[in-house]
């Protein structure tokens, strides 16, 4: 990375900010995940496909900005689906109470990025400046706090059954753009809706690429291998971890605005529930922390695994049904178990997961 | 980490130790004396059980800088262990015997213990050991065991929840100067308060105990002094999730249904104890669970809603008023 600075930067370069996935076989996973979300409607025409492509445009935003925190600087956060969830709630009830249409959207997404931020500031500057384990207490609590707010608050969130909303028309299924199919699909809004979450998250995502291999970025990085040092070399930790954890929030409420938008409800299950968190966990250590590819292909396979695993896991379950407590262990709603020892194995094995496996493979 | 050196405070430091005082009788004006005996105790026993969770952590955190994010994981076990050996002992649980009924409970605790010590001890070999030192990772590997942990409970227990019946002597209240004190609730502050008290001789009066507070001071020179630190790390976390075990049947068979989140929503105030008690110190946590457990009390009779808003917005007063929490540690 820096040290190719003194070629000439391709137009890639600039674009990937000169953070390549590097290696053949990475390069191939990433552009074939690239590929496939951008052309998943017409690859794969139907309802369920898009809605699980949409599910993954929008958990690599989630996941990679999750990784800005726990992969660059080195903390590990618990309210993570509290800022998701934030942004989700504030499209959702700018959608609900206020009017439909796409001033209610911005208004309402602007208002939860700075709602998260705020928070994720406030929760950075009382905790940071004593112990960095004290963050991820701190934030856990914070997080359960939010998730009993958003159940009792009825009149303004909805409470437990959460909100339904209209989106704008462009956005409906029943909205058509043009008459005709291309390629046998129709271009209905339910088409446009996929494709506005598609760049806006390869923006969010190349924005963050760029702000992690900044200077600001190189110093999240320093702090997250020396905090000590860190502090000695003049940059002031706190305040770089507390921006960190803000930015990140900040990520995390956009990706909740879009998950509004695509599933036209939001609620306290959707959003903000710990599930979700383990989920982006999962994805960012599977996929390997620390290098913003990872959690994007950690959040395509354990999407994927959501939609596609459990199937695979009742036919298993079957298969040992006369066992002794193998049937309960491979029962479908068991798919978090292993899932979770994954995770620890991964943690041990392979700390920088399967993007900083192929990387040490390529580089030795 | 212990009572004594937290509690050698400096002169004029007695701050800290008024804090809890000064919260009971700040409740006091704005009910009844009776309504308030009730909540006090309420809330004394609620926190002597959130202090039998809270107290195997902060040992776990002071000796070993290990924070176990799966110690939710220890009171779920225990709450579902109380609710198969009650089930068994039902007959037991259900005469009106009062000796049948603590024999009922003693055994439900004994079995609780050993389940979730035998679970800490295997948990500390499989998933500990190998972490110590590196902070994420522990964080990380923690929750990791906790999904896992969480999944084979409900593999083995069932997904939906259960009751847990109190035995039948420990229903109702006495009526004490006009208030109605429930009689789980005086066992309840009993346990704990034996169990400070024995954490308490543990640690100052006996030679595993003085080496637990060197351990906590200065972990190398133990080791140096030719003790084996990893023998010591194994036997605490043992009795650390042995504790929790035990308040994990203490709250469920308070709260009289068991569900699978029981540990994961104990661990959230547990936490609050830690961070408002000064982590790894017993004196601080038991406060600290005093605190939570009347504050809990008297908002949740006040103001329903701001129940555990209420613990939150404490614990960021303390945090701001002192950020290493009321009583912490003279390490580091």
């Amino acid at each position: 990375m820096s040290g190719e600075d003194d070629r000439p930067r391709s137009r890639l370069d600039s674009l990937l900010s000169g953070d390549r996935p590097g290696g053949i076989v990475l390069s191939a996973l990433m552009l074939a995940v690239l590929t496939g979300l951008a052309l998943t409607p017409f690859l794969f025409p139907g309802t369920r496909s898009v809605a699980v492509a949409a599910r993954i445009c929008i958990f690599v935003v989630l996941a990679a900005s999750y990784d800005v925190m726990l992969g660059y600087t080195g903390i590990v956060s618990f309210a993570h689906t509290m800022f998701f969830g934030i942004g989700a709630y504030g499209v959702a009830i700018a959608l609900a109470k206020f009017s439909v249409g796409w001033g209610a959207v911005l208004l309402g997404a602007a208002a939860g990025v700075a709602l998260a931020v705020v928070l994720a500031a406030a929760i950075g500057l009382l905790s940071l400046r004593v112990r960095a384990i004290f963050f991820s207490m701190i934030t856990l609590a914070v997080a359960s706090f939010a998730q009993i707010l958003a159940t009792q608050l009825r009149d303004v969130t909805g409470g437990e059954d959460g909100l339904t909303f209209s989106v704008p028309r462009v956005l409906t299924p029943g909205f058509r753009l043009l008459e005709d199919t291309v390629l046998g699909v129709r271009i209905d809004g339910r088409l446009i809706t996929y494709y506005l979450i598609f760049a806006m998250s390869l923006g969010l995502f190349l924005l963050m690429l760029r702000i992690v291999n900044s200077p600001f970025g190189r110093v999240l990085q320093a702090i997250r291998e020396n905090a000590f040092r860190a502090e000695a070399l003049g940059y002031r930790t706190v305040v770089y971890r507390t921006l960190a954890g803000a930015l990140s929030a900040a990520m995390a409420a956009l990706a909740g605005a879009m998950m509004a938008v695509l599933l036209r409800y939001n609620g306290p299950a959707a959003t903000l529930s710990f599930d979700v968190m383990v989920d982006i966990l999962l994805m960012v250590v599977i996929g390997g922390m620390g290098t913003l590819y990872g959690p994007a292909l950690g959040a395509v396979v354990l999407v994927m695994a959501e939609y596609y695993l459990q199937p695979a896991m009742a036919t298993l379950a079957g298969a040992v049904a006369g066992w002794p407590l193998l049937p309960a262990v491979f029962d479908p709603d068991r798919w978090l178990l292993w899932l979770g020892v994954l995770f620890v194995l991964i943690v041990y094995f392979f700390p920088s997961g399967i993007v900083g496996k192929l990387r040490e493979m390529r580089a030795g | 980490m212990n009572a004594a050196p937290a509690l050698r405070l400096r002169a004029g430091d007695i701050a800290p130790s008024l804090v809890l005082p000064l919260l009971a009788a700040a409740a006091l004006p704005a009910m009844s004396f009776s309504t308030w005996l009730t909540l006090t105790v309420a809330g004394v026993a609620m926190g002597m059980m959130l202090f039998l969770m809270a107290s195997g952590l902060t040992l776990i955190f002071g000796l070993m800088d290990v924070l176990n994010f799966a110690h939710g994981a220890f009171i779920t076990l225990g709450a579902y262990v109380a609710v198969s050996v009650l089930a068994a002992l039902a007959g037991w649980s259900v005469a009106e015997s009062w000796w049948l009924n603590l024999a009922a409970l003693l055994v439900a605790l004994v079995a609780a213990i050993v389940a979730s010590g035998a679970f800490g001890f295997v948990f500390e070999r499989v998933i500990i050991r190998r972490v110590y030192g590196a902070h994420l990772r522990q964080i990380l590997v923690t929750v990791g065991g906790l999904i896992v942990a969480e999944q084979l409970i409900v593999a083995l227990w069932g997904p939906n929840p259960l009751p847990l019946p109190k035995p039948a002597s420990f229903r109702g209240s006495i009526i004490l100067g006009g208030a109605a004190i429930e009689k789980y609730r005086i066992i309840a502050v009993a346990l704990g308060l034996a169990v400070y008290l024995a954490l308490h001789l543990v640690l100052n009066r006996t030679r595993i105990g003085l080496l637990v507070r060197a351990g906590v001071e200065n972990r190398e020179m133990v080791e140096a002094l030719g003790y084996r630190i990893h023998r010591l790390f194994i036997g605490v976390f043992v009795a650390g999730t042995a504790l929790a075990g035990m308040g994990g049947v203490m709250w469920g068979i308070y709260q009289e249904l068991v569900t699978r989140a029981i540990g994961a929503d104990m661990t959230i105030l547990v936490f609050i104890i830690l961070i408002i008690g000064g982590l790894g110190s017993v004196s601080g946590c038991f406060v600290g669970a005093l605190l939570v457990g009347l504050l809990t009390n008297y908002v949740g009779f006040l103001a329903p809603k701001l129940a555990l808003g209420s613990n939150i917005m404490l614990m960021a007063a303390i945090l701001l008023w002192r950020p290493r929490g009321l009583f912490p540690v003279a390490k580091e």
